[in-house]
């Protein structure tokens, strides 16, 4: 999908295809903010991508050095010794810029910042070297609401499908 | 998944919810892909009371909410995970809890937003069950509700204390005809900074759906028109997606950790779909109105009949309040379908497609005229239901609101001389001649 970053990207409201060719290629995630705690939401999402096959680096210096479900964290991106396909921020829209300019510097293809999260002009600069960029969205609820899981939880997923194949 | 700061606004994502597919689109596919194991096409009743884990780590991670999935079907079951899935789409909303009965829904949708000593703003014009169930029952857990009548909305404003929780009101209400201003309620709520809950039971989504007028959660009886065939009971608590449970104190079952949930904060982790996944965590879990496979199935199967019914519904009930209205013996007509209906305005506002079929008339003859009128009717059925493919009939002073005093019987629009029909898919010709040698005996 390298079209899909010349076009212009609607942040208000994203293809389903959009969202869809994303999830399905990126494999390693830094996700900034990852909490140690069982209870945070981001510890959720981090649980949740690891079982969907994604491997999900934590990013946060009060845990550098220590694991978080089983991965070593660290400190920056720019610490992290893997090359990483998508950087998700569980952080204030505020503390986004920095954290866009670290993820252009380590050649990520993907910028996702979480439900709640926009910082339009990070997003801006993150495009012009070529990054896609997600505000404002959860990727355990879109691969849960893409792949009709999280209907089980008798949420709408606005996805229609007569196939048999449950896949994102 | 949502980190602390919420720089964008809940309504922003509920915007999201519109689908790109029509309401007969939806109503046959929304939540049914094909069974991925097995490759059948129809829904399968998966009568299971539990799931078997695999293994010991997914299973913590769904007693923790962290990964989708099925433990126990008092929580959630993969049949009626297909319910729940039509209705949020039908109503255009964010997600969907389905429970055992309509005032499942109710119980369970207050046990979320109330704590002893708080209060509820409700219409008058209720469902008999719904006014005892309020104003009577949930006195005993210390919730208090005062009644409004919905054409005084200024009352409504007036009624609010700082201990209410909701404004609760039926669109379109059972049995008095009276449709309710859902905008402006909204507004009402909305200043207060607490939810609007709509009873969306008697007109379905396909007359009106309550959140595009700005209601913030949904209920449905299932057992009317939903499942539409008069034989399974259900009730649906349907979340908008759109109410901002953090932006005050009033609600800490949703905004503050969880002592039902290890310190979990709902609105936190789950966001826009935090009031629908609450009320089946805590709620369902620990009520326990579950809603059986088997009835789940069979409102499901209903529903994807529910555009063609709801016309046919209309359109019969039109035609009958029409003949009644010329009808000697009948004294009144209330129905918001007919010009000249104090309600009309409103309906062709909230329910341009049709003013339901279940209304009210007035006999000449008052109390022992409408005995005689439910004792004469041969097609029309005489029962305590609304919304089945058979056309039904009752007198609610001797039946569903005997237990109201007569001044909450008069205000509820359930007098001595009201009869109540509840208009089904029949030949109306044959509806009509029911009627006219029912009321020319009585
Ligand atoms: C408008 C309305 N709400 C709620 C209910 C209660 O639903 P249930 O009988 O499914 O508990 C009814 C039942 O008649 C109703 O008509």
């Amino acid at each position: 999908m390298t079209t899909a970053t010349l076009e212009k990207i609607d942040h208000e409201n994203y293809s389903d295809d959009y969202i869809r060719s994303i999830l399905r290629k990126v494999n390693v995630i830094a996700m900034v903010g990852a909490s140690a705690n069982w209870n945070r939401p981001s510890y959720f999402a981090m649980k949740y991508l690891q079982q969907k096959g994604y491997r999900v680096i934590p990013v946060n210096p009060k845990e550098a050095g220590k694991e978080i479900l089983g991965e070593r964290a660290y400190a920056a991106l720019t610490d992290i010794p893997v090359k990483v396909d998508m950087v998700d921020c569980f952080r204030a829209s505020e503390a986004i810029p920095p954290i866009a300019e670290d993820a252009i510097k380590i050649g990520a293809k993907v910028l996702w910042m979480q439900l709640g999260v926009r910082n339009d002009e990070a997003a801006r600069k993150a495009e012009a070297a070529g990054l896609q960029v997600v505000m404002n969205r959860c990727p355990k609820i879109e691969y849960g609401r893409l792949s009709q899981e999280i209907g089980w939880m008798g949420v709408n997923t606005r996805v229609i499908n007569s196939k048999r194949q449950r896949r994102i | 998944m949502e980190p602390k700061n919420k720089a964008v606004a809940a309504s922003k994502r509920a915007a999201e919810n519109a689908s790109p597919y029509g309401f007969d689109t939806l109503q046959v596919h929304a939540g049914t892909a094909p069974d991925p194991t097995t490759g059948a096409r129809s829904t399968p009743i998966y009568q299971t009371t539990a799931y078997v884990f695999e293994d010991a780590d997914q299973a913590a991670s769904l007693f923790n909410l962290q990964s989708f999935g099925n433990i126990y079907t008092r929580l959630t079951n993969p049949t009626t995970a297909v319910l729940e899935q039509k209705v949020a789409a039908l109503e255009n909303a964010r997600a969907a809890t389905a429970v055992a009965s309509g005032h499942a829904s109710q119980a369970v949708a207050f046990h979320m937003l109330m704590n002893p000593g708080d209060h509820i703003v409700s219409s008058s014009k209720l469902y008999g069950g719904s006014i005892t169930q309020l104003g009577v029952s949930f006195k005993r857990f210390d919730w208090h509700t005062t009644f409004v009548d919905p054409d005084d909305i200024k009352g409504f404003a007036d009624a609010i204390t700082p201990k209410t929780k909701a404004i609760y009101a039926e669109s379109l209400s059972n049995p008095g005809g009276v449709v309710c201003d859902i905008e402006a309620l909204a507004e009402i709520a909305h200043k207060a900074g607490i939810p609007l809950i709509i009873d969306n039971t008697m007109a379905s989504p396909y007359l009106c759906r309550p959140i595009e007028w700005g209601a913030d959660i949904v209920l449905h009886s299932a057992t009317k028109f939903l499942g539409g065939h008069g034989n399974s009971m259900g009730g649906v608590i349907v979340d908008s997606g759109k109410f901002d449970w953090g932006q005050n104190d009033k609600f800490p079952h949703l905004s503050q950790p969880s002592p039902a949930y290890h310190g979990l904060t709902f609105w936190e982790t789950f966001g826009d779909m935090a009031f629908a996944v609450a009320c089946r965590a805590i709620s369902l879990r620990d009520l326990g109105p579950a809603i059986s496979p088997f009835n789940a199935f069979m409102i499901l199967t209903g529903m994807e009949t529910l555009s063609l019914r709801m016309r046919k519904h209309c359109d019969n009930a039109l035609a009958i309040a029409e003949f009644l209205s010329k009808h000697p013996k009948v004294a009144w007509v209330s129905y918001a379908g007919l010009k000249g209906d104090r309600y009309h305005a409103l309906a062709q506002k909230y329910l341009p497609k049709g003013a339901g079929s279940v209304f009210t008339f007035g006999l000449k003859g008052g109390y022992e005229a409408g005995l005689k009128f439910v004792d004469t009717v041969e097609i029309f059925s005489h029962l305590a239901n609304v919304g089945d493919t058979r056309s039904l009939v009752i007198h609610p002073a001797s039946t569903t609101h005997r237990q109201l005093t007569p001044e909450q019987r008069e205000a509820a629009g359930a007098g001595d001389n009201v009869i109540r029909l509840s208009i089904g898919i029949e030949d109306v010709n044959d509806l009509i001649k029911d009627i006219d040698k029912a009321l020319n005996a009585a």
